[in-house]
This record gives structure tokens, sequence and C-alpha cells, in this order.
């Protein structure tokens, strides 16, 4: 399952960003690591991007990148 | 660098302030150094170096330098490098002490760098920001639990209240005067993961990069392998040695492909920073390890301010607010300028002797720095508007917003605000390209932004639009003229999109765009910052644009009137003295006399005006460019209306106006002459120059053309270098070229608008 798979207003636990070397590394070092936990708390009125709030504040990230971010319920 | 200090020099005592964006860092820097930070940029390139004397209230006083604001030491560009070179420099430039800015309410990610900081050794001071967001949002920091386990001091503060500035200035000062690194704070790596790091390191140490010479130096070793190994690769950097290349590749080369060693660095890293967070953090809903908050203030805002349908309706208001006031508020201010500078210009035709050196002072000189304050109250206005919605956090819901619709060229949501001001002013859009992070996207935006149809194009559509179409012709219930104008917005917008798809995809190739951005909380906009900000891009439009832009108003100004035409000038001279001599008619009082004089005058100087154009480099051009621009349906004369209009495209009018012996061609009550002559204007076969289509040519010509010295100056200035401003100026020519001859030349071929 992946964070784009996640109903929104719903929560999950990342397990693992599998991307391209510099947007997996920037998301992780935003602290999307394993064992955090992500509330999808919107979509853009658009339809994307999604809103995301971990650790105390919010991360917009397209669906796109949503869908490279491996998380368990 | 030297890595020894020069004796004679004495060592400035540099304290560096370093943190997350958001977090608080600059309102921190004005609160304890005043509103009299210097600003600059860093050599070579386009990042804002803010510096400012600090006095630790002890006699001493410190360089207080505020770095950009960074989430990690990874930087894989020059300006993400900044932060890097100063928290590792050694030498003169070596810091005594590390302001680390902590933002209270998102702690783990602002430790995430904060321990990076910390590992290079330099004596260092937690200021912690957001006290009373935290208490609100119900985070509880045990302050002495984070100071015992970071261990250097923590200061707590609101620095919209200034509270707890005397604490973090004797803490600085405490700092500055340690000797003492803060311990090491090391994360569990795995001893493969410190194997890798190690190889690093000795690469650095072969490659004259750093020592072991001490401990100090062992440890800014290690922090700069790190930097090394989760840096290099896809990144920008040009001097990075092959040596180190080849090690860090190697470094992070994997049997298995297993969890990267990229991984294994942040997740080490976090485990230390929740770890820490466990000794010192509680909040209301109990956990203190990666729990979402209740919903917070700024959740609970966005539910009205990105609602599908509120959010879209605030947004529309908020852009023509936006829009309205670089538009229209900032004409009455335009025009103060404008008529500020021809009252100078007047003064000084006065003062000093007629004369061509005269000329070149008051038209070419004074002229040109008219042409550079003349854009400073839209950069005003545009740089109030911008800051504000960046400091409340709104900026990032804009991009949050329509980044949906920009994602579809290659661009991101942030491209937004900077190509929407485009329609009224290049200059300030430009500008404002600064609030995107990514280079490559920043580069693109700067890029398309001239192709946003500006303010100054409206007077060459008018012009247009009453020469070639009568106000009676309809299309449905819409003037022709009207629907002309409109086409050219809606061309502007597909260009500007279509440029931006295909640049994205050649010049300005990159990996497949993302949007990673912080949605920060809420806040009230600070006045200071917002006049700071506007000042220093005010200030640097002028100093540094505008020094361009007067070399090259001088040099157009010359090409425009020199060589003169030596014969002509004596005739007309001659013709002056015969009326200044001829005796009053019989029954002419002296009154009418005199004012029939001046009109004779006044006639001539134009007529000489009009010949000395011709005459000029720039008539010649418009000669020798002819053959290029007559398939476009252009003569000679609009050829020279074009040099002129390199500088500027509003001047495209008035030398228009010259060419054609039309006085004062931006006067509306006289407006109606030039029209009536451009009507009348026959090429030599005695076709008619202004067709419905050649003038539909001229627009298009004028609307994709990068006829704007100011904006190649501030893309240079911007950009680093001519060779974006390079690329714009061949790009956007070369589309209006060619869009123009395909317009021209296939309403020929099909009989349209050539009667």
């Amino acid at each position: 399952m992946t964070l784009a798979d996640v109903a929104i207003g719903g929560t999950a636990i990342v397990v693992g960003v599998d991307a391209p070397r510099p947007l997996a590394l920037r998301l992780m070092e935003l602290g999307l690591v394993a064992g955090t936990h992500v509330l999808v708390r919107r979509r853009a009125p658009l339809g994307d991007p999604l809103e995301l709030e971990l650790r105390g504040y919010s991360l917009s990230i397209r669906r796109d990148e949503a869908r490279r971010i491996a998380v368990r319920a | 660098m030297s890595r020894h200090a020069d004796p004679v020099v004495a060592r400035e005592t540099i304290a560096l302030f370093a943190g997350n964006p958001n977090a608080g860092k600059t309102t921190l820097f004005n609160l304890l150094t005043g509103a009299r930070a210097k600003v600059g940029n860093y050599p070579g390139i386009t990042v804002d170096k803010r510096s400012a004397k600090l006095a630790l209230g002890d006699g001493r006083t410190v360089t207080a330098i505020d770095l950009p604001g960074t989430y990690s030491l990874t930087a894989r560009s020059k300006e993400e490098l900044v932060a890097v070179e100063a928290i590792l420099a050694e030498g003169v430039h070596t810091p005594s002490c590390l302001i680390i800015v902590l933002d209270a309410t998102t702690l783990s990610r602002g430790l995430y760098f904060g321990t990076q900081l910390l590992a290079a050794g330099v004596p260092a001071v937690v200021a912690l920001t957001m006290m009373d967001e935290a208490k609100r949002a119900g985070i509880n920091v045990d302050t002495d639990a984070l100071s015992k386990a970071l261990g250097v001091p923590v200061v707590p503060l609101v620095a919209t209240r200034g509270e707890g500035r005397e604490q973090l200035i004797a803490a600085i000062s405490a700092a500055t005067q340690s000797t003492e690194p803060p311990s090491e704070l090391t994360p569990t790596l795995s001893d493969d993961l410190a194997k890798r790091i190690e190889t690093v390191e000795e690469a650095l140490v072969a490659g004259k990069l750093g020592s072991r010479d001490d401990t100090a130096a062992q440890r800014r070793l290690r922090v700069r392998a790190l930097w090394a190994i989760l840096s290099i690769g896809d990144d920008e950097l040009t001097d990075i040695p092959d040596s180190l290349r080849t090690a860090v590749l190697k470094a992070r080369e994997q049997d298995a492909p297993s969890t990267t060693v990229d991984a294994q660095l942040v997740a080490a890293r976090y485990a230390l920073v929740d770890r820490i967070l466990g000794e010192c953090l509680t909040t209301e809903t109990g956990s203190n390890k990666n729990t979402p908050p209740k919903p917070r203030l700024a959740s609970r805002i966005d539910d009205v301010l990105v609602h599908p349908l509120w959010g879209l309706l605030a947004f529309a208001l908020v852009m023509f607010v936006v829009f309205q006031a670089l538009f229209a508020w900032s004409a009455p201010m335009v025009e103060l300028v404008e008529s500020g500078f021809t009252w100078l210009q007047g003064l000084i035709k006065d003062v000093l002797p007629a004369g061509p050196f005269t000329d070149l002072v008051v038209d070419g000189a004074i002229g040109g720095a008219g042409a550079v304050v003349v854009f400073v109250p839209q950069i005003a206005i545009l740089f109030i508007f911008i800051t504000i919605l960046e400091d409340s956090g709104y900026l990032a819901r804009v991009a949050f917003v329509i980044d949906r619709v920009m994602a579809k060229v290659g661009l991101n949501g942030k491209a937004f605000v900077p190509m929407l001001s485009g329609f009224a002013c290049a200059i300030p859009a430009v500008m404002a390209t600064r609030t995107i992070e990514s280079r490559r996207d920043r580069l693109l935006t700067m890029l398309v932004v001239p192709l946003s149809s500006c303010s100054a194009r409206l007077p060459v559509y008018a012009l247009m639009t009453a020469v070639v179409f009568d106000p009676q012709d309809k299309i449905g219930f819409f003037a022709t003229g009207a629907v002309a104008l409109f086409a050219m917005y809606v061309l502007s917008v597909v260009a500007a999109m279509t440029a931006a798809f295909v640049l994205g995809r050649t010049v300005l190739k990159g990996p497949r765009p993302t949007l990673v951005l912080e949605l920060p909380p809420y806040r009230v906009p600070r006045a200071l910052s917002v006049a700071q900000a506007t000042y220093q891009r005010v200030k640097r439009f002028v100093i540094d644009a505008g020094s361009v832009i007067l070399a090259l108003s001088v040099v157009l100004w010359v090409l425009l009137h020199y060589p003169k035409d030596e014969a002509a000038e004596a005739r007309f001279d001659a013709q002056r003295e015969e009326i200044k001599a001829a005796a009053p008619e019989e029954g002419v009082s002296e009154e009418d006399a005199e004012k029939a004089r001046t009109e004779a005058l006044a006639a001539i100087d134009e007529e000489a005006a009009g010949v000395s154009l011709r005459h000029s480099a720039a008539g010649r051009m418009g000669h020798f460019i002819e053959p290029a621009i007559a398939p476009l349906g252009f003569d000679w004369k609009i050829g020279v209306g074009l040099v002129g209009a390199f500088a500027a495209r509003e001047v495209f009018v008035a030398t228009l106006g010259l060419v054609y012996d039309i006085d004062k061609a931006d006067d509306d009550a006289n407006a109606p002459r030039l029209q009536d002559k451009l009507r009348d204007a026959k090429h030599p076969n005695g076709e008619r120059v202004f067709t419905p289509l050649s003038g539909v040519a001229l627009m298009v010509f004028f609307l994709l053309s990068a006829q704007c010295m100011s904006t190649l100056a501030v893309v240079r200035r911007e950009s680093g270098s001519w060779k974006w401003a390079g690329i714009m100026f061949g790009y956007m020519t070369t589309l209006a070229y060619v869009a123009t001859l395909l317009v021209y030349q296939v309403g020929r071929a099909l009989h349209l608008g050539v009667g």
C-alpha cells in the first residue's frame, strides 16, 4: 500500500520511500522515515497535490510522489 | 582557502544563524541586531547574504550572519552549499558560535538539521522559537532536559514579543568565549555504514579537503564526509574532485537492493532525534513520538482557504487584488516618476548650454535613470504583497491550490505568482521567482515570465487596433479591435505555457519536476520584515539592474541621434534664424506674431528630429533590417521603431511618431494624427502598410519578442549570468519572428484582412 491509497482524513505509518535519489532523500530528510505516522489531511481544490501532516507540520506533495511512499495501516 | 589566520588581520568573531525555513530565524535575527542588516549576495551566486553587528552587552560586538533557511546539510548546488561552507569554514572565517534556531512546534524536523549542525563542533546555542504557539498546540518542551541532551544552552523565545532576547544574547556571549566544542551526538551506525563513511573521509584527506590534525579537524572531516555522501551524485556542483566523486559513489554502492545508504543515514539520525525528544517532549495526545497532533489552527483556517469552492474564490480574490495593485494602483506613482523626470530634464536643459553634451545628459543619462526609477513603484508594490503573502503563509497555499495547472507544463505552483505579476511588468515578476527554491524551476519560470503580456505592450496594441480596425466592425457582439486585444492575452498564456513545456524538455532538461512544499502555519506578517524585504529588492534593482539599463539607454540614445546630418542641420538652423528675424506682418499683434513664431519653430524642431532619426544609426538599421522584416509585413519605418523598442516597448509609439514626422505622438490630443498618417502609409508598390493583417502581425510580434533591456538586465542579475538572458532573448526573438511570419504569410495566402 502507498500513501496515495490512504483515504483523505486517514493515517498510516511509513514503511519506506522508493524514489529517484534526490526526491527520496528530500522526503526522508523532511521526516518521512520508517515508523513515522502520517495523516493525509486533504486534497488541493483541483484534486492534486495532497496535504500531509507529520511530525507536527504540514507538507504538500503530489499524488505521483505519494505513490512512491510505502505505508502500512 | 588558507588554513591559518592572517596574523595581521584581527579575526572577526562570527556568529551564524542557522535553521529550517519558517522557523522564525529572520525575525530572531532582526530582534537581536535591529533593522540594520547589510544585505548583499554571496560571491558569485544570488543568495541573499544578510549580516549585521550584534552587540553582546559586554562591550564586544560580533558579526552575525543569517544563513539561508534549509532543512538539512545536504547541498547539491552552489546556493545550497553556502550553509555547509560557512559552518565548516577555517581560518579567518571560522565561526565562533552557531545559533541554531528551532521551531518548538516542529522540533523533530528541526533537530534533524540541528544535530547535523552540532556535529561540526562549533560552540552553539539553541534558540527555541514559537514557544507560545507550541503551548497553544499542547506541546510541552522541557528546555532543561533538551539542553542536557544536546549539551548546549537552550533559550526559549517568543521572538515576536521579544521574550528571551537578553538570555539569548548572554548565551551567545558565553558561547563565543568558550573553547569547548559541544559534545558529539553520534547516531548509532552499523559497522558497515561507519566503514563507508571512513572511506569518504580518506578521500577527503587525500584531496586536501580535510584533515585529522586534531579533534576539531576530525569533527569537521566527519561532517564533510556525511555531506559528500548525501549530496554528491545528481548534483550541480562543478568543483568536486573526481577522486571524491568516485569515492562517494563507491561508498554508496550496494550488493543487494536493500535499504539505501541514504535511507540508513537519515533513519539513524531521526532515531537519535526521536530518542532525544523522548526525554524532553510531551504533547497532549500523550505520545511524544510521531503522532500527528490534533488539527492545528492552520488546518482549520485551511478548511476555508483551500476549500474546493471557498478556497478557489479566496484565491481568485487575492490574485485579483495583487494584479489590480500592480496594474492600476501603481499608475499614479509611475506617472509621478515620469513627470518628475520630465521636469528635471526641462530644468537641466534650461541651465546647461544647448548642445550635444546637454542632449546626452538630459535625454541619454537622465532619461535612462528615469527608465530605471519608473519600475520602482511596481517592484515595491509587488514585494509588499509577496512578502505579506509569504510571511503570512498564504503564498505556500497559492502554490498548493494552483500546482495542478502548472504541473501540466512542467512548472510547479510557485511559478504562478511571478507569471501573473508578469502581466503588469516582467521586472518585478522575474525578481519574484526568488520564492522558487529549485534552480531549474526558477530559471524556467524566469524564461517564460516575459511572455506574459505586460502593460508596456498596451500602448502598441491600442495604437494598432485604432489604426487598422474600424470601430464599427464587429465580431458577434464585440468590436473587432477588442477581440484582437483579447486574443493577444489568450495567445500570451498559450505561448508562456508552451514555452515552459518546450524549454523544460530542451535547454532546461531535468528530472521530472516534483512538488515538496511545506505549508507553514499562518502567522501575522511583521511590518519591519515587509519593509526590509521591499526596500532590499528595490535597492538591489536600482543598483545592479539599474547600471546596465542606464548604460544601454545612453548607447541607444546615441544610436537614435548619431551620426548627424550636418547639411540638414545647417538648413534647419538657417530656417530657424529666418523665422526669428522675420518682421511681423502688418496688422498682426506682437503677441500673435510671437505665438506664430513659436509654433513655426516647434514645427521645424519636429521635422528636424524626424530627419535626424532617419539619418541616425538606428534609422539606418531600420533600412538594414528591412529585407528581414519585409516578410512580416513591416517596412523600414517600423524597423526603426523596432530598434527603438528594444530599449522598452512603449518607446515604439513615440519613435513611429518621429519617423512619421508627428509632433508629440504620445499626446492624446494629437494622437489621431499619427493614426491617420499610419492609415495612409503606403509601400512603394502602393499597398497600404497598415492593414488589419499587418496590424495584427505587429501586435503578435510585440507580444512575443524580448523587447525590453530592463528585463534582460534583471534576468542576467537574477540568473547570475548573461547566458540565460541570451537564451531568453534568442528564443523569444525567434518565436516572435516565426509566429509573425506565419500569421502574415498565411493571412496573405488566405486573403485575410489585407484590404
